[in-house]
C-alpha cells in the first residue's frame, strides 16, 4: 500500500512533466525538446513568487500559466509556423522542429542563467508528514498530485466534452481531414501548442515545491516527458496518464523491493517493451 | 532587408562599445583565464563556489590598482568560457585560452573530472593547475605526471576516513549505536566514497545495516529514505549531489528519520541548504566545513557578500578563494613567468583566508577541512587535517 501510494504520488508529477509535451507533439506535431526549459522558467516563477512575497505556488500557477501560454503562443506563430508551412511531409516538420526547439531550449537555458544566475533555487513548501493508510508521506507531494489530477480531469473533459476539444483531437488523428471539414487547423495547433506550454509551465511551478532546480535542469524533464509521451501514446491524454502512473509505480516497486539503484534501468527496460510490442503507444492507434 | 540593417547597426555598435571598453583598460592587463560550468549538471555548484570567487577577487585586486609585477601595478583581466560541464568543452577551452586569447594563467576548472581532463592541457602549454575542487585519491600519481598540478581541497579517503571517525568518535562516547545505513548517489564521487568509506566502517567494527545507490536525478527519493528508516540506524550517511542532499533531507525530516546522526556530502555547507531547511538542519553533518569564527573568514564572507550579492559557503568556496589568493601571490613575488610561478608554488608559504597553505611533496595541501556541522544556524568544521578551530560534534537531535 505505501509503495502503491508513493508510486502513485510519482507518477502524478511524471503526469505534469509529460502532459504538456503530449500536447504539443500530439495535436501541433511539434517535438518540443524546449519544453523542460519551460518546465523549470515555471518552478523559477513559483520560487520567485513564494521567496519573495510568500506566495503560495498554488496561486503562482494562476499567473505563470496564462504567462505561458502567451510565450508558447508567440514561439510557435514567430518561429514555428514557418516550419509547418514549409514542411512537405510530417516527417520533415519533426525534423525540423526538432532541430529548432533543440537550439530554443540553449536559448532557455541561456535567458534564464541570465535572470536568475545558475544558482540551485528551492524553497520549503508544504514539506510536512501527511498520513495516508498509515504510512508517511511529503503534503507537497500529495497536494501536487491532487492538483495533477484536476488539470489532468480537466484536460480529459475538455478534449472530449467541448467542441474545441473535439477539433483538437479531429487534428491529432487526421491534419488533413480536420481541414477538410472546416477546422481552422493552424489556429487549433497554435491553442494546442500554447496549452502545452502552459501545462508544462504549471507542471513546473507545482514540481518546484519538492525538487531542487536550477537553470539548466530542464533536459532530464524533457527526455522523461518523451518517454511517458512515446509510452503512453502520441495525442492521447489518457495514454499519458496511463503511462505515467505505470511508470512511478513501477520506479517506486523496483526501488523498494529490489535496489534504488535500477529505477532507470526499470524505467527505460520497461520503455523498450513498449516500443517492442506496442510502437504506437499503450493507448495510441496503429498508423494507418 | 530591413531587418538585416537593424542588425548590422547593432552589431556594429556592440563592436564600437567593446572596442571602447578594451580601450580604456588598455594598460596591458595581466589576462586571467576560467573555464567552468555555467550550463550542464555543475552549473549550481559552480554559481555557488566558484564564479563568485573569481569575480570578487579580479574586483578586490583592480580596486586597489593591481598586481604589482616587476615595479609596476597591472590590473587583472578575466576571460571566462562555459564548459557546459563537457570535458571536452574544457579542454578546447583551456586550449582556446593558452593559444588564441594568449592568456597569461588559467583559473582550474570546477569538478574532480574535468580537472583530471584538462590536465595533460595544462601542463602541455606550461601553465600551472591549482585545482581546488577536485577530491581524488589519485593525487600523488597525477603529480608525479602533471608537475605544475596542485591539489588544495583534500582526497576521497580523508574526507571518508573523518566522516568514519567523526561517527566512530560519538559511538564510542556512547552517544549513539553501532548501526549505519550508507546510501550514494551512482556517480564517479558517489561510488568512489562509498567504496572508500565501506571498509573504513566495517574496520572500526560498525554494522551497515543499509547500502543502496541511487541514480543521478531521481526524483523521488522516498523509496530510500524509507528503506533506510526501515533498517533502524543509528545513523545516516548519504555520498550525495547537490540535487539529491536536498531531495534526501526533505525525505529525512517527513520521515522523521530518528538518527543520532545524519550526514550528506556535497551542498551541505551552502546557504541554500542551511536557508531552506531553517530548524530542521541543526545538526546535520557535512562534507566539508571552515572555521566561520576566523576573523579572516569573517572579512571574506562579508567582501564575498558585498561583491557578488551571495554569501559563500562554508567549505570550497574559501579555498577557491585561497587558490587566487595563492596565484596572486606567486605572481606578485616572481612575476608572470608561469614556470618560475610553478616552481615558487612548490617552495613557498602563502598566507590565505584559510591561514598558510604550503604543497607538499606531492604537491598537496595537507591541511584541509573534512567534516562540518550545522550548528545555531552556521556550518561550522568539525573534523580537519592540520587546521584549527574544530568545534566539538553535536547529536542530531530530532527534525523540528
Amino acid at each position: 500500500m505505501d509503495i502503491l501510494i508513493t508510486g502513485l504520488l510519482l507518477g502524478g508529477t511524471y503526469a505534469l512533466i509529460a502532459m504538456g509535451l503530449n500536447l504539443q507533439y500530439g495535436v501541433a506535431r511539434i517535438m518540443n525538446l524546449a519544453n523542460g526549459e519551460l518546465l523549470v522558467a515555471g518552478g523559477f516563477g513559483a520560487f520567485f513568487f513564494y521567496t519573495s512575497g510568500q506566495v503560495s505556488p498554488f496561486l503562482t500557477i494562476f499567473l505563470v500559466a496564462p504567462a505561458a501560454f502567451g510565450v508558447s503562443w508567440v514561439i510557435y506563430r514567430i518561429m514555428l509556423r514557418p516550419l509547418v508551412n514549409r514542411a512537405k511531409s510530417r516527417g520533415q516538420l519533426e525534423t525540423d522542429s526538432i532541430l529548432a526547439t533543440f537550439g530554443l531550449s540553449f536559448v532557455g537555458v541561456g535567458l534564464m542563467l541570465a535572470a536568475f544566475g545558475g544558482d540551485y533555487f528551492n524553497y520549503s513548501y508544504l514539506a510536512r508528514p501527511i498520513t495516508l493508510a498509515g504510512d508517511t508521506f511529503a503534503l507537497n507531494r500529495v497536494a501536487s498530485f491532487l492538483a495533477a489530477v484536476v488539470i489532468c480531469g480537466l484536460l480529459y473533459l475538455w478534449l472530449n466534452r467541448t467542441r474545441a476539444g473535439l477539433s483538437i483531437r479531429a487534428i491529432a488523428v487526421s491534419p488533413d481531414s480536420a481541414r477538410l471539414v472546416g477546422i481552422d487547423v493552424p489556429r487549433m495547433a497554435a491553442i494546442a501548442f500554447a496549452l502545452g506550454g502552459a501545462v508544462t509551465a504549471v507542471g513546473g511551478a507545482l514540481i518546484s515545491t519538492y525538487l531542487t532546480l536550477d537553470a539548466s535542469a530542464g533536459v532530464i524533464f524533457t527526455l522523461k516527458a518523451l518517454i511517458i509521451v512515446i509510452m503512453g501514446g502520441v495525442g492521447d491524454v489518457r495514454g499519458t496518464i496511463v503511462a505515467a502512473l505505470f511508470l512511478g509505480v513501477v520506479e517506486t516497486l523496483v526501488a523498494s523491493l529490489i535496489d534504488p539503484g535500477l529505477t532507470l534501468a526499470a524505467a527505460y527496460a520497461l520503455f523498450i517493451l513498449v516500443l517492442l510490442f506496442r510502437p504506437q503507444g499503450l493507448f495510441g492507434k496503429t498508423p494507418t | 532587408m530591413k531587418r538585416r540593417t537593424i542588425l548590422t547597426t547593432a552589431a556594429a555598435a556592440a563592436l564600437a562599445l567593446s572596442g571602447l571598453t578594451t580601450t580604456a583598460h588598455a594598460a596591458d592587463p595581466i589576462k586571467i583565464g576560467a573555464v567552468a560550468a555555467k550550463t550542464g549538471p555543475l552549473a549550481g555548484g559552480t554559481a555557488v563556489t566558484h564564479w563568485p570567487n573569481i569575480r570578487l577577487w579580479a574586483h578586490q585586486i583592480n580596486e586597489r590598482g593591481g598586481l604589482m609585477v616587476d615595479g609596476e601595478k597591472r590590473m587583472v583581466e578575466i576571460i571566462e568560457y562555459d564548459d557546459q560541464t563537457n570535458p571536452g568543452e574544457t579542454i578546447k577551452a583551456v586550449q582556446r585560452l593558452a593559444t588564441q586569447d594568449e592568456a597569461d594563467f588559467i583559473v582550474a576548472p570546477y569538478g574532480t573530472g574535468l580537472n583530471i581532463a584538462s590536465a595533460p592541457i595544462f601542463a602541455r602549454y606550461g601553465y600551472p593547475h591549482i585545482a581546488v575542487s577536485a577530491i581524488t585519491d589519485q593525487i600523488p600519481d597525477l603529480a608525479k605526471k602533471f608537475p605544475n598540478m596542485f591539489f588544495t581541497l583534500g582526497n576521497t579517503s580523508a574526507l571518508a576516513a573523518d566522516a568514519v571517525g567523526i561517527l566512530a568518535q560519538m559511538r564510542d562516547e556512547g552517544k549513539m549505536g553501532n548501526k549505519i545505513a550508507m546510501v550514494n548517489v551512482a556517480d564517479a564521487f558517489g561510488i568512489e566514497l562509498a567504496a572508500a568509506a565501506r571498509p573504513m566502517f566495517e574496520e572500526a567494527g560498525f554494522e551497515i545495516v543499509y547500502d543502496t545507490s541511487y541514480p543521478l536525478g531521481t526524483q523521488d527519493l522516498s523509496p530510500v529514505v524509507k528503506g533506510a528508516k526501515a533498517a533502524e540506524p543509528d545513523a545516516f550517511v548519504a555520498w550525495s549531489y547537490p540535487p539529491d542532499t536536498f531531495g534526501l533531507t526533505e525525505q529525512a525530516m517527513i520521515e522523521e528519520l530518528p538518527v543520532k546522526a545524519y550526514y550528506t556530502a556535497v551542498a551541505t555547507p551552502f546557504p541554500a541548504f542551511g536557508g531552506r531547511f531553517g530548524a530542521a538542519a541543526e545538526g546535520i553533518l557535512g562534507a566539508g566545513g571552515v572555521n566561520p569564527d576566523s576573523a579572516a573568514f569573517q572579512d571574506y564572507a562579508a567582501a564575498h557578500e558585498a561583491v557578488t550579492g551571495n554569501k559563500p559557503d562554508f567549505w570550497a568556496s574559501a579555498t577557491t578563494y585561497a587558490s587566487l589568493q595563492i596565484l596572486e601571490q606567486a605572481i606578485e613575488a616572481v612575476g608572470v613567468d608561469r614556470a618560475a610561478v610553478s616552481a615558487h608554488l612548490k617552495e613557498a608559504t602563502f598566507d590565505t583566508v584559510l591561514g598558510p597553505i604550503s604543497f607538499d611533496e606531492n604537491n598537496s595541501n595537507n591541511a584541509f577541512w573534512t567534516v562540518g556541522q550545522w550548528q545555531d544556524g552556521v556550518f561550522q568544521g568539525v573534523a580537519s587535517r592540520n587546521r584549527d578551530g574544530a568545534k566539538p560534534v553535536r547529536l542530531k537531535d530530532g527534525w523540528k
